[in-house]
């Protein structure tokens, strides 16, 4: 029942180092994310599944998804905070947050998304001339 | 490269050689990079000499493959510390107890083996989490549901055997007490399977717990005597409906009252979920110092300062939410009753809240309040600590302290004002951080939320802190019903009746079991005689 805490707890503790605060704004802005269309090379395919299997609980668009939540307060707008509107997911990006983990999104490890997969997911989030 | 304690370099590449052939050498991870993913991610002993860590991780992919490294484990004495999904994050996750343990991560073994909609029951192997539990029933358009915990992605075997609990209906949300049949590697490389599952093409291993003599299936909960490969778990048929309703109270001690009727109302099957006891007051009063003091002072002018407050702000000073499951006509009749039975109450008011006829459609699953009170799995509970337009500064993890106390008003008032009077003594915030939950039935469990940060320092003094908690908690009789394994054996010498018989029989179980003291070393305190301090 944590969540239940999640309108009412305070949080008084205030001294996180925010990965997000330092890497993201040195990401150059970049066309349009590549989804798979239907006929799309099995990678981007592939990148969707594991999207959708390990990224989406937090990352989708909407509400009650704690990941899109934390960078609509962190970017104020700038950009989106769902990561599939994101134009400026370089592989290398998406590769470090999910091997390094940021705030209370924790790493994964090789036998949740294997390196295959987390290059499929790169390549998935990845700007279309990546 | 980093070597299990006791271990020469030589066996140990040895081992990991032997390891190598049993699940391939893709799924031996070793470099210091790999390892690392093993770390707690919520870790309070960021960075500090203590931190657990692993030498190395092994991934095997059937029961078949764990029984061969077991035995290969104990050829060598290595430390194997198994995981299921690795996400128990906030009890230690991946992280071994035993700093240079191999880490035994069962995630590879995901198979749902067996969903039976007609037994409303399924069995499984650790990998599987209650995400993919869930899609295997939605793909399937099975009448089932799952009761799942806070994060969606944690195990349905390692959450029961770790005591997790839900929030649909009793008595699916005790996840131990769902489950129904068991296969183990014990410490010793023994294959065994309890309950029914002993009797040799048994048609009845995820209906009938028991078996034929002792029930055993308890000792491989929260203990280190095996690795279980299979579980049989309990599933709830879909109701047919859905309805919940609140009562707020304005008098600091109708929670008596309020209490001796939920525990009523649970007991005899009228309300057939746990609750959601909270108090809106304190909350409202966080920060405010001269009101906020109140909350831990138990003499009667404090008391009728707070009703007076609740009164004049018309915020109630307790609240429920009542949850029911079964025919739309049944819950309705269920909720009527509640409030009839409540309504004596002085002053007290009720809230009907939301219904629902099932199945949900994915319109109406998309909008749920708490997805998780209707069977849905979500990652939702990740916004603690999470960076909010209310929290510019996020935190790297969480820990809960959460002793067991008794279902009675008397007991939340106190215990409140116990653990709010520690809390004040080492200035941390003492109005929002007390929540009488009820995850077991015929009990509370206090809930006080601590963050954990990337500083060293501040961990330091939630360390101390908790363990102050565990100490004063025992005092008055309550103790964690699971914690973080950094308080392991904190935890475990608080249950001390006459001289600790309980933990040493443990100990004399482990030294059967895993004569070598292979399993988990240390993990709920319970240590293998070579490590045994004392």
């Amino acid at each position: 029942m944590r969540r239940r805490l999640l309108s009412t707890l305070m949080w008084t503790l205030a001294l996180a180092v925010s990965w997000a605060g330092t890497l993201v704004p040195a990401i150059q802005q970049q066309p349009a994310a590549a989804k798979p269309q239907p006929g799309a090379s099995s990678q981007l395919q592939r990148g969707k599944a594991v999207f959708d299997e390990w990224c989406a609980g937090c990352h989708a668009p909407g509400p009650r998804r704690p990941g899109t939540q934390a960078l609509d307060a962190l970017y104020k707008g700038k950009k989106p905070g769902a990561l599939e509107e994101r134009t400026d997911l370089v592989p290398k990006l998406t590769e470090t947050f999910v091997r390094k983990g940021v705030s209370v999104m924790p790493p994964f490890r090789k036998t949740e998304i294997t390196d295959a997969d987390l290059a499929a997911l790169a390549a998935y989030l990845a700007p279309k001339n990546q | 490269m980093a070597v299990p304690p006791g271990v020469s370099e030589q066996n140990f590449r040895r081992a990991l050689e032997r390891f190598a052939r049993v699940v391939g050498s893709e799924w031996v991870f070793t470099s210091d990079e790999d390892v690392a993913l093993y770390k707690d991610a919520y870790t309070p002993l960021w960075n500090e000499n203590d931190e657990k860590t692993a030498s190395a991780a092994l991934a095997p992919n059937s029961a078949e493959q764990v029984q061969q490294i077991v035995r290969i484990a104990n050829e060598y004495r290595i430390p194997l510390y198994p995981i299921s999904t690795g996400r128990n994050l906030g009890y230690g996750g991946s992280a071994p107890v035993l700093s240079g343990s191999v880490v035994l991560d069962l995630k590879r073994m995901n198979r749902i083996i067996e969903v039976s909609e007609r037994n409303a029951s399924a069995l499984v192997e650790p990998g599987v989490s209650y995400f993919d539990l869930y899609r295997y029933i939605q793909e399937r358009k099975l009448k089932l549901w799952i009761d799942c915990p806070d994060p969606g992605w944690g195990s349905v075997i390692g959450n029961a055997l770790d005591h997790g609990a839900g929030y649909t209906m009793n008595p699916y949300r005790d996840h131990f007490g769902s489950q129904c049949g068991m296969e183990v590697v014990t410490g010793a490389g023994d294959l065994i399977r309890t309950g029914m599952g002993a009797l040799p093409n048994s048609k009845t291993w995820q209906q009938y717990k028991y078996g034929y003599g002792p029930y055993i299936d308890g000792i491989f909960s929260q203990s280190n005597f095996g690795v279980v490969t299979k579980m049989g778990i309990w599933l709830m048929p879909e109701p047919e409906a859905y309805l919940d309703g609140n009562i707020e109270c304005f008098n600091h001690d109708d929670i008596i009252a309020l209490v001796d009727h939920m525990s009523y109302l649970m007991n005899t099957g009228v309300q057939n979920a746990g609750t959601n006891l909270q108090s809106p007051l304190r909350f409202a009063i966080s920060q405010e110092p001269d009101l906020r003091a109140l909350l831990t002072r138990d003499d009667a002018a404090s008391v009728a300062r707070l009703n007076d407050v609740a009164r004049q702000r018309n915020v109630p000073i307790w609240s429920n939410t009542f949850k029911f499951y079964g025919p739309e006509e049944v819950v309705r009749a269920q909720w009527a009753y509640t409030k009839r039975r409540l309504g004596a109450i002085t002053n007290s008011r009720f809230v009907d809240g939301a219904f629902y006829r099932m199945p949900l459609t994915e319109q109406q699953k998309s909008t749920l309040r708490d997805e998780q009170d209707l069977g849905v799995p979500t990652l939702g509970t990740f916004s603690i600590g999470a960076r909010t337009a209310q929290n510019p500064t996020p935190t790297t993890g969480h820990l809960g302290f959460s002793p067991v106390i008794p279902m009675t008003g008397e007991a939340v008032i106190e215990s409140q004002r116990v653990f709010s009077r520690v809390l004040q003594e080492a200035g941390r915030d003492v109005a929002a951080n007390v929540f009488p939950q009820s995850y077991h039935p015929r009990t509370f469990v206090i809930l006080v939320m601590f963050s954990v940060m990337h500083n060293v320092e501040s961990n330091r003094q939630t360390r101390t802190l908790f363990r102050r908690l565990i100490e004063v908690a025992a005092e008055h009789g309550w103790g964690e019903y699971r914690t973080h394994t950094t308080f392991m054996d904190d935890c475990a010498k608080a249950y001390s009746f006459n001289n600790n018989a309980l933990l040493r029989l443990h100990e004399r179980l482990k030294d059967a079991v895993d004569p070598n003291g292979i399993i988990s070393a240390g993990r709920y305190g319970i240590w293998p005689r070579h490590l045994r301090r004392g």
